[in-house]
């Protein structure tokens, strides 16, 4: 390994770190220091002594904890489905398992009220609407694909041997993988994990419409204060409350990931017979839960009046009177602001990723808790942060075409680190000082050796970058737009908001036709790639 | 290194180019002007109305969408003195007052004004035009109804219509809030009303997709009240999936809250002139007779015509409910915290 390495990696580190400190810590510092101000800390210590806020905080954190963990329990199943299936089926679940992430959330919502209601779970003593079990069922719905994808790629490059030779010695399957699989999965797991929690922390729309009327979150009280009664101070001070708590977080995972795994010797599937009894009760549950609301989706993007047809999907093409644009124009759009998210995304992130493995102590700490802090941050902050930060030129960035697809991206950016972080680790170490024993130059053994294994992470974190920015997810909402390039969520929720049985249909066959392109590109994303992953 | 090499590269290219962004930026020499309209989501017109009014100008017209109307006003707020555009559309009388404290507009007595009913200019110093106005208004799916159609306000706490209707947060919702201030306007004691209406059942939801689409009737739901607009039973007629006649639904009168949407002179702006150009353009003719079917609201001006849909299908309250801006102003968050209290406490 040569001595210039830690040098190298300080200059690609430049990269994201300059794009960090532009996009995300300057605005939100400055909207922070434009709330609290003169007054400093009392903002802080006056909405920290609410009760309302107290509750806020307490409840945001117990949801998303829980969520976690549900997730985790729901999707781990799903993972070693993934990872032990073969590669062609493997990308198919992996792209399939997407599609939930970019349904918009009011149309969950709208689909997980009507099931509640159809299934009598709407009243009675089984009642679910309005409770926080309808939050955290959404919340799965959502994040399933997180853990499945994540943890799933990362499972399929181990060792299945070992698996084989705790069953032989007499341990049972769960002791098997509570005590040899599950250990060495842990990397990908808390990354898994990390990212589940920060987006059940900032969850917005599914608090509000499934929690019920009254149900506060810190970033529903941050929208609040903010919006409803403009009063800036209380907001960043909240914001800054939320800061602290995902740092907090983040650092806890990042410790849990950063233990270095033990390396691999590449994937050897078990020949071991794999358990049916339980795995199937998992397999009815996932596909109730995620299938079933997409099916009402879908149902009533084909019911026309007393019949069903193509009409709401015909129609797309024709520019209806309230928007600027046909829905076909809006996602041609969200196709080009997907590509240059993921194109950001992915970039940024390759070159944070590498700095994270190989760079130096302190700034490897900055770039990994500071690319994951996006995730756990209101979209309001980072939308009004862009707004009064990114005004005056060479960054008079606040309704450019450029912020939305940045915006966007970084969001993206974690899940690209987060995915490709445990793999690179994961790497022989061996490989690479006989590789450089050979003479090769260590930006050599980076591209021979390190890109092509860490692929596999990437093409999981890109595909990612892109649902997200396709559905829109977190902080865009609040950043100025011109209106010409309207988005296909953007035209959904415009759709929705308009009375009519026809445009109702309309929308819901825009959305079909959103979650039917985004399973798609995931699917060409991850074939792109002819060797599939773990074989280097 | 190359690919490396490439990958910074293209990054910097990228940065460059987004710090280039399109600002909108004036041009002195003679040519097109382009001035920044900003608008909240619910804004849409016709896009040949702005190709007719750059060819005729020579002033472009760029929308700038800000989320919905309280987000926009916040970051307006946020950006005052340094303004996002150049004209602001879509502040309404609820948040009128808001608006104005904050100084955000520049005074402009557009010609247009003499075409427009008094009652909508609120403000005589004029640093807002009247643009459009609507009524949020009880609606009800006419064969969904338990009982006779109902016609004053005081009928929802009528027990023949216990667990009908369905209402948006004050906290969270534009028409929500609106309905809120129809009942402080419209009874004589708007808390026992409140307490009434609990007492009845009435359902709660944080925005108006849920409401009308969760718990209304026209979703599937099983409340055949709903709080939406005057202009809904038209746009069902607009929008059925097979032609109708008559539209399903109907407009409690009795409750309506009038919303008059306005326009003004970001202050700040560096081209006043062209701006102002902006605000006629918005009150002219073409533009005012498509706001019903653009924006489901409809225009201020007497000389605008209605389409055919309307005339035949919306209804107005002839005496509306509306309160002072500045009454709104200074006690809307007392009132909704209140409401919040009864309603869900």
């Amino acid at each position: 390994m040569g001595r210039d390495r830690p040098r190298l990696t300080t200059a690609v580190a430049v990269v994201p770190v300059v794009f960090l400190a532009v996009f995300f810590a300057y605005p939100v510092a400055t909207v922070l220091w434009r709330g609290l101000g003169d007054d400093g800390l009392e903002p802080v210590r006056s909405v920290l002594g609410s009760g309302r806020t107290r509750d806020a905080i307490r409840f945001t954190v117990w949801q998303a904890a829980l969520s976690t963990v549900l997730t985790l329990a729901v999707a781990l199943p799903g993972a070693a489905a993934v990872a032990h299936a073969s590669a062609r089926t493997r990308r198919r679940l992996r792209a399939a398992v997407t599609i939930p992430f970019v349904l918009p959330t009011i149309l969950v919502a709208g689909a997980f009220t009507e099931l509640f209601t159809r299934f009598g779970l709407d009243d009675g003593p089984v009642r679910l609407r309005h409770t926080v079990w309808a939050i955290l069922l959404a919340h799965v719905f959502f994040n399933y694909a997180v853990v499945v994808r994540t943890v799933g790629s990362y499972w399929a490059g181990l060792d299945g041997r070992l698996e084989e030779q705790a069953r032989v010695l007499g341990a049972g399957r769960l002791r098997t993988f509570v005590e040899v699989t599950l250990p060495r999965l842990r990397p990908a797991v808390a990354a898994a994990a990390a990212i589940v929690f920060l987006f059940s922390f900032t969850s917005f729309g599914i608090v509000l419409v499934l929690g019920g009327p009254g149900r506060a979150t810190i970033e529903t009280e941050i929208y609040r204060y903010a919006v409803v009664r403009t009063d800036f101070g209380s907001a960043a001070a909240l914001a800054a409350v939320q800061l602290v708590a995902v740092l907090a977080l983040v650092a806890l995972t990042t410790a849990l990931e950063r233990r270095r795994p033990v390396p691999e010797h590449g994937p050897r599937r078990s020949t071991l017979a794999r358990s049916s009894a339980g795995r199937a009760a998992n397999g009815l549950f996932v596909t109730t839960l995620l299938v079933l609301p997409i099916a009402v989706v879908v149902e009533r993007s084909l019911s026309v009046g007393d019949h069903h047809g193509l009409d709401h999907y015909r129609a797309l093409g024709t520019r209806l009177t309230m928007l600027p644009a046909p829905a076909t124009t809006a996602l041609r759009n969200s196709l080009a602001y997907a590509t240059i998210a993921t194109v950001i995304a992915v970039s940024i992130g390759t070159l944070a990723a590498l700095v994270v493995v190989h760079g130096r102590r302190t700034l490897r700490h900055v770039v990994d808790l500071g690319l994951t802090l996006p995730l756990g941050t209101s979209a309001v902050t980072i939308g009004f942060g862009v707004l009064i930060a990114l005004d005056e030129p060479p960054l008079d960035l606040r309704s450019s075409r450029w912020i939305v697809p940045v915006v966007h991206s970084l969001v993206g950016i974690p899940f690209v680190v987060r995915t490709m972080v445990p793999v690179l680790r994961r790497i022989d170490p061996a490989l690479r000082e006989a590789a450089a024993v050979l003479g090769a130059s260590p930006a050599r053994v980076r591209r021979e050796i390190d890109l092509p294994i860490a692929g596999r992470g990437l093409l999981v974190g890109a595909s990612f970058a892109f649902a997200v920015s396709m559905g829109e997810f977190g902080a865009t909402a609040f950043v100025p737009r011109s209106a010409d390039t309207l988005t296909a969520p953007q035209a959904l929720f415009r759709m929705l908001s308009t009375p009519g049985e026809l445009v109702r249909g309309q929308a819901m066959a825009l959305a079909v036709v959103l979650m039917a392109v985004v399973g798609a590109a995931v699917f060409a994303i991850e074939s792109a790639r002819g060797t599939d992953e773990g074989t280097f | 290194m190359t690919r490396l090499d490439s990958v910074c590269t293209f990054l910097t290219v990228a940065l460059l180019a987004a710090s280039c962004g399109d600002d909108g930026s004036v041009l002195d020499e003679a040519g097109p002007v382009t001035v920044t309209l900003v608008a909240h989501d619910s804004f849409a017109v016709e896009p040949s109305l702005l190709e007719d009014f750059a060819a005729r100008t020579g002033i472009e017209i760029e929308v700038v969408t800000a989320g919905d109307a309280g987000q926009m006003i916040s970051q307006a707020i946020l950006t005052a003195g340094d303004p996002l555009g150049d004209v602001l559309f879509g502040v309404d009388n609820t948040l009128l007052q808001r608006s104005l404290d904050a100084g955000l507009f520049e005074p402009y007595e557009a010609d247009g004004l003499t075409d427009v009913d008094p009652e909508f200019v609120l403000d005589d110093q004029h640093r807002v035009t009247p643009i459009d106005f609507g009524d949020v208004c009880v609606n009800y799916w006419t064969d969904a109804l338990p009982g006779p159609v109902p016609t004053r306000l005081a009928d929802l706490t009528d027990p023949i219509y216990a667990g009908e209707l369905v209402v948006q947060s004050p906290e969270s919702s534009s028409p929500g809030l609106a309905f809120l201030l129809a009942t402080i306007a419209g009874t004589p004691d708007w808390e026992a009303f409140w307490r009434d209406l609990r007492a009845n059942g009435v359902r709660v939801t944080p925005d108006w997709e849920s409401a009308y689409y969760g718990e209304f009737t026209s979703g599937g739901g099983d409340r055949s009240m709903v709080v939406s607009y005057a202009s809904s039973p038209p746009v069902e007629v607009m929008f059925a999936t097979d032609p109708i006649d008559e539209p399903p639904t109907g407009v409690l009168l009795d409750s309506c809250y009038r919303q008059i949407e306005f326009a003004g002179v970001l202050a700040g702006t560096e081209q006043p002139e062209a701006a102002r150009r902006v605000i006629d353009f918005l009150l002219s003719e073409p533009f005012q007779e498509g706001i019903p079917e653009s924006m489901f609201v409809f225009p201020v001006s007497d000389r605008a015509q209605l389409p055919a849909t309307w005339a035949a299908h919306a209804r107005l309250a002839e005496d509306p409910l509306i309160l002072d801006p500045a009454d709104v102003e200074a006690n809307r968050d007392e009132w909704i915290d209140r409401w919040v209290e009864i309603v869900l406490g």
